[in-house]
């Protein structure tokens, strides 16, 4: 796998100018795109084009909440952590997602199947609260409706 | 430009790009800090320097604010002093309470904080982090637990050695010193210098300690414990115990290592010497040859950690003279203890270093010889000081004890490996001799001393002359590496110690050592080379004997297993 993905990062990396540390955010970004998550050789490889060490391309990708370092599940539940979602009541159903979902906020379970990960502000305060599954948005959530998503959730995993 | 400015109701005079702090230093009034390290770029993390300056609302970091014109500054008023007390009380929130057990105890900065501002209550109750202990690397050991994150072990590995092997990872309450992917210290490009212990204000990052290991070594009947000591070692004992660095206190460490309990002391000098005879000898072939030069030196083991890690193509250019450390530990194993009726197996080899690389070194595989390793184990300066104190050596009322075994003479040569430069200068003196056959003269090569982090020279033998160049600090090795590849530097030898001014200031010494005593330790090294009467390797009786009696001649293939290793890439083990 690494070596197809050695291709992908060659034509990410080719159309930014080496040795310019301030385009290392959007090649993470990029990077993070097309491998869903980075690992220690993408950062390594990363590093070594932009002449970074590798401890301080960690330290920057560590610093921003959207940065992953593990694979997330097949599908990749977040939820809403914003002032307005918070107001909303968005606490409790984390500890449903939880619950539900055997799994801890910022992880993803054995099989792959969830990962739940707990976004500062998603920008759709209006919406309150927010809850995000893959590409799509679940808006104004109630209880009866997380229940319903869990339940569709499992319904489609299984 | 200058101008004045009021401290305390008192005027004082300041410049245009001072920091407040620069003028508080100047002036004799001290601030706490944590963060703040002379000569780095300040931080202004720790906030622990707060001072109070009219017109300004907030508190203001006295080491990265500068000063203006009639700034009025109060120092220790008592909102500043209430802000350093609350600070010290939230970092002791989140601290483990077991000053007790801490190696630090005693020398620790939060702890002296803690007790200068008279706390005598836990006011705040942080979350503990649960973090593991990174103890797989052989020579240093993180407890981020302990860690009070004023990042100056960043500054050091960035700045001075250029290792990048630590960063803060996370942010906010999350953030810590740590590892990409929260590997070990071993996994990084960390050379294990030690540099990050000198400056850790508390027990966040400690040596590996080989304290017990040697405790139980020596109370041990079957073991024959015999120790080495590197160069810089008598003054540094020296300066722990006030003792006045003098000729003597050879002979009383001598002593008091023989009263912990050694069978036999040896100074590694004399290995450095044999690392000389090598190494002059290996040069004269590569110059014949015209090939792999300039050449390397290799007595740092820090300093061959990065190549063989960052810098692999350069490992034809390293010296293969091994380590004194190592050469030491062959030489005692293989040869002095059997005659003195040992079985190598039963022979128990300590070395005391300034340096937390060398326990690396000593637990690498390569140096391994057949079943039993060269060295069993090595202590730092601090673990030999607190080994003498513990067992109760009172180094001041000590007999000196001469030398009992031959193979303690040394050149005043091999002694000049504890600074940087002084390797270069030693090496220089025997390439002389092995080139022209008469002595170099002057025999002190001025332009590579004192405490500069690169220095040059160009040295005359016959009709050549030779430029060579020491450096010191990694990150200064680094860019000389850069100019030499780029074509704009040429030399024949390159000098490199991974510490600033080599061992003296190494990562084992004693910890809080300031600019005048890196001087006094620099001093007593080249004290030693005026005063003593050999002052050339190659003229070492041992090092003659041994060459005669069992070891073939200078550079010659059949020394190769004892006196040299070959070095490798570590992408390659």
């Amino acid at each position: 796998m690494f070596c197809l993905m050695n291709e992908i990062l060659e034509k990410i990396l080719v159309r930014y100018p080496a040795n310019r540390k301030d385009s290392l955010l959007p090649i993470l970004q990029e990077v993070q795109q097309v491998n869903g998550y980075l690992t220690d050789d993408l950062i390594a490889e990363v590093g070594r084009t932009l002449n970074m060490p590798v401890n301080k391309v960690f330290s920057v990708a560590a610093f921003y909440d959207q940065f992953r370092f593990r694979p997330h599940g097949l599908y990749h539940v977040q939820l809403c952590r914003g002032t307005a979602c918070h107001l909303h009541g968005s606490l409790s159903y984390l500890g449903e997602l939880e619950k539900q979902l055997k799994l801890k906020a910022g992880t993803t379970s054995r099989d792959r199947r969830y990962s739940l990960e707990l976004v500062n502000c998603m920008g759709a305060c209006e919406s309150a609260p927010v809850i995000r599954i893959n590409d799509v948005y679940h808006p104004h959530v109630t209880p009866e409706a997380l229940t319903r998503i869990i339940h569709s959730l499992k319904e489609k995993t299984e | 430009m200058q101008f004045n400015i009021e401290i305390n109701d008192q005027e004082v005079s300041a410049k245009r790009g001072e920091t407040i702090k620069n003028v508080l230093d100047r002036i004799g009034i001290q601030v706490p800090t944590l963060c703040y390290m002379n000569g780095f770029s300040p931080s202004g993390g720790c906030r622990m320097c707060v001072v109070e300056v009219d017109g300004i609302s907030e508190l203001v970091p006295s080491c990265s604010h500068f000063v203006t014109e009639w700034m009025k500054i109060k120092t220790h008023s008592p909102r500043v002093l209430k802000a350093r007390k609350i600070l010290v009380e939230l970092l002791l929130a989140g601290h483990p309470d077991d000053c007790h057990y801490c190696e630090r105890n005693g020398s620790c900065e939060l702890q002296e904080l803690a007790a200068g501002m008279n706390i005598r209550e836990r006011k705040y109750h942080g979350k503990r982090r649960q973090v593991q202990i990174d103890k797989a690397c052989s020579s240093i050991v993180r407890d981020p637990a302990k860690c009070v994150l004023c990042g100056r072990c960043i500054r050091v590995c960035d700045e001075v050695i250029g290792a990048f092997a630590i960063d803060v990872v996370g942010r906010g309450s999350e953030s810590r010193i740590g590892t990409s992917y929260n590997k070990g210290l071993n996994m990084q490009g960390c050379i294990k210098c030690g540099q990050c212990i000198m400056v850790c204000p508390t027990a966040a990052l400690t040596e590996k300690s080989n304290f017990q290991v040697v405790l139980d070594a020596l109370s041990n009947p079957e073991l024959f414990p015999v120790i080495q000591f590197s160069p810089t070692i008598p003054g540094s004992v020296a300066e722990a115990f006030n003792i006045k660095a003098s000729k003597d206190i050879l002979n009383l460490l001598r002593s008091a290592l023989k009263k912990l309990g050694f069978k036999q002391v040896f100074d590694v000098s004399m290995a450095a010497d044999l690392a000389i005879m090598e190494e002059a000898s290996e040069f004269v072939s590569r110059l014949n040859k015209h090939e792999n030069l300039p050449m390397l030196t290799s007595c740092c083991p820090g300093w061959v950690r990065y190549v063989e890690e960052s810098r692999p193509h350069w490992l034809p250019n390293l010296s293969t003279a091994n380590s004194p450390q190592q050469i030491m530990g062959r030489l005692i194993k293989n040869y002095i203890s059997t005659s003195a009726g040992q079985k190598p197996e039963n022979v128990f080899v300590v070395s005391v270093m300034p340096c937390t690389a060398k326990k690396h070194e000593a637990a690498s595989d390569r140096m391994k010889d057949g079943i039993t390793c060269n060295v069993d184990a090595v202590l730092t300066t601090r673990e030999l000081v607190k080994m003498i104190r513990l067992l109760g050596i009172e180094m001041n009322s000590l007999e000196p004890e001469p030398s009992d075994t031959a193979f303690s003479m040394r050149s005043s040569a091999g002694n000049l490996f504890g600074i940087s430069g002084g390797h270069l200068e030693a090496l220089m003196r025997t390439v002389h001799f092995m080139i022209t056959g008469q002595e170099l003269n002057p025999i002190k090569i001025n332009e590579l001393r004192g405490l500069k982090n690169k220095k040059e020279a160009r040295v005359k033998a016959g009709k050549t002359f030779f430029s060579v160049a020491a450096v010191n600090g990694l990150a200064s090795a680094k860019t000389l590496l850069d100019e030499v590849e780029a074509g704009r530097a040429d030399y024949q030898i390159i000098e490199v110690m991974a510490c600033p001014y080599g061992c003296i200031n190494g990562g084992g010494q004693m910890r809080g050592g300031d600019e005048k005593n890196l001087k006094a330790r620099m001093k007593a090294l080249y004290d030693v080379d005026d005063e003593e009467i050999i002052k050339v390797s190659h003229k070492n009786p041992v090092i003659l004997d041994l060459y005669e009696k069992f070891l073939a001649k200078p550079g010659s293939g059949q020394n190769m297993e004892l006196l040299h290793v070959i070095r490798t890439s570590t992408e390659n083990r």
